[in-house]
Formats: structure tokens, C-alpha cells, sequence
């Protein structure tokens, strides 16, 4: 069971129709949190009148603003000054850091990561691809937004090498 | 509701020319770049550049997922995508069609349409539009008997082939089977599609297109056409509208054949129908349709005054088509050079590399599509076209003069370039009388290679 994009529209704009804030729906392993601006507060930033939040397996949600600056240039200081190693996106998509919302992260700012360990899932068109470290060392900053479109090759995660 | 914001799913030059065209129209831009082309001109022009992938442009731009992908995730209404590439793919149509964002083009069933030659073909045929003697062929015995009603000499075509490629002649009917069986195994491996046709060959043709506007609802209108017959290997090298010295009486039962199958087809956007023209018999044949906006449409922009892009973005947009027949006016003569990176005088191998300094042609009439400034990088993954130059006078002998006095200002450093064969084939004497035909060029190369 998948719900399509048509879907999820659909299910926005009976909520925004409705009195609700917030609508949970978990069917067959798959969960959409729907949250009206105004309703449950403190998940961030919304700039859509109703703002989807969906599991890796529903759809990603929308990212307004195509002019966001870039995070790279910092961190790319930051990465040389500290010897520290990027981890970056293997493709183009959005960046989830748990296997599932309301799941814990695959990592955190101190964990340890192997060159295998698979840090994030990275969505194309409904594909799910798992992000890997690639380098062994502890995880110091977490820079790629979890739910948030990233670039290929754009940094995720900054790992202090062993 | 309007398109605001435009995925480009290209590169080189035509994304600057359709970023220039979306900065008119105070439409957002994003860019898809691959690694390579991080720091291309489009990239930094662009409202907006996102890394799709690595250089390799089957990661990267042939990616029709990561494509859509970026489109939706960045806010996009729709996507641009060139030409080359994802621009005739259905598969990429279809996704838009599927996920609620526009593409700008025809409809993935279009692309279907006019993707499959034998499907062209028919539709050609049912619109009464002329095609060259000829036809599929299954069994040797088949091939055998349409070959004799063809005769010699005749081309075997991959049905999957196209751009000059998966052509194979046979000027002696005793060499038929022999060739054919290499034909089909070449476009097995090639294109991954076995299926050849026979067809009659033109000795003396010359490539004539005609460009097309579509509603989608039937309503077509065209833009005049474009001689093209400056090939090499089937690659355009020089492209100029009005086809010099093309019978008046011929010239419009070409535009209206065109008009004719791209009405049938309900076309959507801006489209070309190719014709051979057959100078000894002063008869057309329906090539193909491409179902996309061509490298050589600014020769079309330069006589006419509209913005095919524009335009395309209008259709797209659901405005329509904005133009009526009866309000194109065609005035003066365009010719357009594409300066390639490569080197004639080995074999027109290609030449990436950074270009230390690139100098362009400015003028009355003249036009400098590209995306090379000093410092810009060609790398080698992609094709080797790095600028257009673009020449309109009053007349064809006024364009010319244009066109060659531009080429002598252009200074391009640091890789090899076509750039001073160009000038040759400008001034062949050939040339400038206008209407010769594909042959052309490698009779030039033959006398004197380059």
C-alpha cells in the first residue's frame, strides 16, 4: 500500500477543511503526520498553509525556497581547519536521518561510524538508497536537514577520522 | 496559473539561452549540474544550481528519476529540457505527466509518435505527406523484391537509429543481404533494437526542416524552414534560413506538409519536421519529426522575431498558441555557425580543456549563443559544441558578409577549434551561391582535407 502524491493532496485539503491541527495516519508500515501552521508547534519552520511530514516511504515534502544559501563554504572551512572528513550525499534527493519518523536517528553527534555504517536514506522519486559513512571516526556535526533536499555530493555530516 | 519556476535539464549553451529567455519573462531558474559543470556560466546564472550527479552523464543528466526528483524537491512548476538528453524521452514526459509537474514539449505520447521511424512514417503517409520510396522489411525474400522496386542505390536504416546514425548504403543490389545482416546486428548492439528499413537514396539532397508551434488542440503554426545540408558525417555544421534558391511553388507545399502531419499529430510545443529534398526531381520526403527545440533555432528567431523558447514556455503554461499565421513575417536571411571543440586537422577530434580566453563577435545582426567565457572549462564527457554563431541581414550575400566578418573577430584560446573551417566553408564559392546539397562537405574535405 502507497499513497500517491494525489493522495496526500487530497488528505491536506481535508484537513485543511477541517477544525484538526494535526492528523497522524499509519496504515501497512506507513505513516503520514499532517500538521497544520498555528497547530502543534515546534517542528520547525512551516511555509505551506499545511505542511506534510511523511515517512521515507510516502512523499517527500515540498522544499519552498530554491534560494537557500549554501551551507558549503563554511563547512568546508570548518572540515580542512579541524582535519575533519565530509560525508556527502551519493545522490540527489531528500535526506531522511531515521529509518522511520518517531524512530531514532542512524546516528547522532558522537556516535561512531564505520566506513559501512549506514548513516541516512537518501529519497529519489520513492526509492529509498542508503547513505553510508564511508569513513571510520565519530560524528561531530550533523549538517544535512533531516526531511530537506540535498545536492550530490553535498555534505550531510562532518566525521572526526580515527 | 503560470509557470514561475523552471527546472533546466541540460547544459552548455542552451541552458544560458533558456535562462536568458526566463529572466525576460521573471521566471525562476534551477539549474541541474553535474559535477563537471559545477562552475559552468549556467551555473552561475541561474537562480539556482543543483548537483545531480557525477560528470558521467548516465548518473547525471540522463537521469530521468533524479531529474524529477530535483524538480519537486526545488519548488519547480516544470522542466526545460533542452535538447539531446531527456528532451525525447517519453519516459521523462510520462513521470511529469504522473507527478503534477509540466513539461515543457509535447506530450509523452507525441514523443512515441514520432520516436519510432516506422510510426512516423505512417503517420506521415496518412497525412498526405510525401515520404521516400521504401519500406520495413522482415524476411531476405521481402527485402529482396521492395529493393527491386526501390532499385539501386538504396540506404538500409536502423528503425531505432537517428542523427545520421544506424545508416548503412547499398549501391549494388548483389551486396543487399550481406549488408543488411551487418546493419541489423549493428543496431541490435547500437540501439538495442534489430529492426531495419530499406529506402530509396537521393544522390543529390539537400536536408530542408521546417519549424513548427502546437497547441496541442490542433491548431499548428510555422515558423519557415531551415536549409541545413552543411553536414558532416550527418552532423549540421552550418544552418540558414530561407533554403537558398528552393522553388517558391515547392517551399510551400513543404510548410504545408509539415503543418499538415504536426496537426495530425494534435503537436504540443515547438517541434521540426526534417525533409530530404530531392534536387533532380524537385520533390520532398518526410524524414522525421523532432519533437523538441533544435540547436539551430536562432537562424528561425533572427527572420521571425519570436522567442521559440518563450514560446515554448507559453504553450507549456497553458496560454496557448500566442501566434497566429497570418502575423509571422519572415524578413532577411540568418546563417548560423556552430563552433565545435575539436580539431580538423586531426580528424576533427575533440579538444577539451580550459579555454584561457574566448573573444565573441559583436555587430549589427549578429547573435553568440554559448557558454564559454575565459577560464570556462569543456569537459570531455559531453558533446564537443561549444557556441553558435548566429548572422541576419536584409538578404542572404548581406548575412554572409556578416557571418564571415564574425568569425574573423572570434578568438577562441587554449583548445583547438573548428573555427577557421568554418571560414573555409563560408568562403567556398559553392557555398556562397547557396543550395548545395549534403554531399558538399565531404567533396570540400576530399579536395583538400582540412
Amino acid at each position: 500500500m502507497s499513497l500517491s502524491r494525489k493522495d496526500i493532496d487530497e488528505i491536506m485539503h481535508l484537513l485543511e477543511a477541517s477544525r484538526f491541527d494535526r492528523l497522524s495516519l499509519e496504515m501497512d508500515g506507513l505513516k503520514l503526520e499532517l500538521v497544520r501552521e498555528g497547530g502543534a508547534r515546534g517542528r520547525g519552520a512551516s511555509t505551506s498553509p499545511t505542511r506534510a511530514e511523511a515517512v521515507p516511504a510516502a512523499m517527500p515534502a515540498p522544499t519552498p525556497a530554491p534560494t537557500a544559501p549554501s551551507r558549503r563554504e563554511p563547512v568546508e572551512g570548518r572540515a580542512q581547519a579541524e582535519g575533519l572528513v565530509e560525508i556527502k550525499s551519493p545522490l540527489l534527493g531528500v535526506f531522511y536521518r531515521a529509518p522511520k519518523p518517531g524512530e531514532p536517528p542512524f546516528v547522532e553527534v558522537g556516535s561512531r561510524v564505520e566506513a559501512d555504517t549506514v548513516i541516512g536514506i537518501i529519497e529519489v522519486m520513492k526509492l529509498m538508497n542508503s547513505a553510508r559513512a564511508g569513513v571510520a571516526g565519530e560524528v561531530v556535526q550533523i549538517l544535512g536537514e533531516n526531511g530537506e533536499m540535498v545536492e550530490h555530493g553535498e555534505a550531510l555530516m562532518l566525521v572526526r577520522p580515527d | 496559473m503560470g509557470i514561475r519556476r523552471i527546472l533546466i535539464a541540460n547544459r552548455g549553451e542552451i541552458a544560458v539561452r533558456i535562462i536568458r529567455s526566463c529572466e525576460r519573462l521573471g521566471i525562476e531558474t534551477v539549474l541541474c549540474v553535474s559535477e563537471a559543470d559545477r562552475h559552468s556560466l549556467g551555473a552561475r546564472m541561474a537562480t539556482k544550481a543543483v548537483c545531480i550527479g557525477p560528470a558521467s552523464p548516465a548518473k547525471s543528466y540522463l537521469s530521468v528519476e533524479t531529474v524529477v526528483q530535483a524538480a519537486m524537491g526545488y519548488g519547480c512548476d516544470a522542466i526545460h529540457p533542452g535538447y539531446g538528453f531527456l528532451s525525447e524521452r517519453a519516459e521523462l514526459a510520462s513521470l511529469c505527466e504522473t507527478e503534477g509537474v509540466i513539461f515543457i514539449g509535447p506530450t509523452a505520447a507525441q514523443i512515441e509518435a514520432v520516436g519510432d521511424k516506422l510510426r512516423a512514417r505512417s503517420e506521415a503517409i496518412a497525412a498526405e505527406v510525401p515520404v521516400v520510396p521504401g519500406g520495413p522489411v522482415g524476411t531476405p525474400e521481402e527485402a529482396r523484391r521492395l529493393a527491386e522496386e526501390i532499385g539501386a542505390p538504396l540506404l538500409i536504416k536502423a528503425v531505432g537509429g537517428g542523427g545520421g546514425r544506424g545508416m548503412k548504403l547499398v549501391e549494388d543490389l548483389a551486396d543487399l543481404h550481406a549488408t543488411m545482416d551487418m546493419a541489423s546486428a549493428e543496431a541490435g548492439a547500437a540501439f538495442g533494437d534489430a529492426r531495419v528499413y530499406l529506402e530509396r537514396y537521393v544522390r543529390e539532397g539537400r536536408h530542408i526542416e521546417v519549424q513548427l508551434l502546437g497547441d496541442g488542440a490542433g491548431r499548428v503554426v510555422h515558423l519557415g524552414e531551415r536549409d541545413c545540408s552543411v553536414q558532416r558525417r550527418y552532423q549540421k555544421l552550418v544552418e540558414e534560413t530561407p533554403a537558398p534558391r528552393l522553388p517558391p511553388a515547392t517551399r510551400d507545399k513543404l510548410l504545408a506538409a509539415a503543418v499538415r502531419f504536426a496537426k495530425r499529430l494534435h503537436y504540443r510545443g515547438a517541434g521540426t519536421v526534417e525533409f530530404l529534398y530531392d534536387v533532380g526531381r524537385d520533390e520532398f520526403y518526410f524524414l522525421e519529426m523532432n519533437a523538441r527545440i533544435q540547436v539551430e533555432h536562432p537562424v528561425t528567431e533572427m527572420v521571425s522575431g519570436v522567442d521559440l523558447i518563450a514560446e515554448q514556455i507559453a504553450i507549456a503554461g497553458g496560454e496557448g498558441l500566442r501566434l497566429r499565421q497570418e502575423e509571422i513575417t519572415l524578413s532577411g536571411a540568418a546563417i548560423e555557425c556552430r563552433i565545435n571543440a575539436e580539431d580538423p586537422a586531426r580528424d576533427f577530434m575533440p579538444s577539451p580543456g580550459t579555454v584561457t580566453h574566448a573573444e565573441w563577435p559583436k555587430g549589427e545582426g549578429i547573435r553568440v549563443d554559448t557558454h564559454i567565457v575565459d577560464g570556462a572549462m569543456v569537459p570531455p564527457f559531453y558533446d564537443s559544441m561549444i557556441a553558435k554563431i548566429i548572422a541576419h541581414g536584409p538578404d542572404r550575400a548581406s548575412a554572409l558578409q556578416r557571418l564571415c566578418n564574425s568569425l574573423g573577430m572570434t578568438r577562441i584560446e587554449g583548445i583547438a577549434t573548428n573555427l577557421d573551417f568554418q571560414r573555409r566553408i563560408l568562403a567556398d564559392p559553392d557555398f556562397a551561391e547557396g543550395g548545395i546539397d549534403t554531399g558538399f562537405l565531404a567533396r570540400l574535405l576530399e579536395k583538400e582535407p582540412a
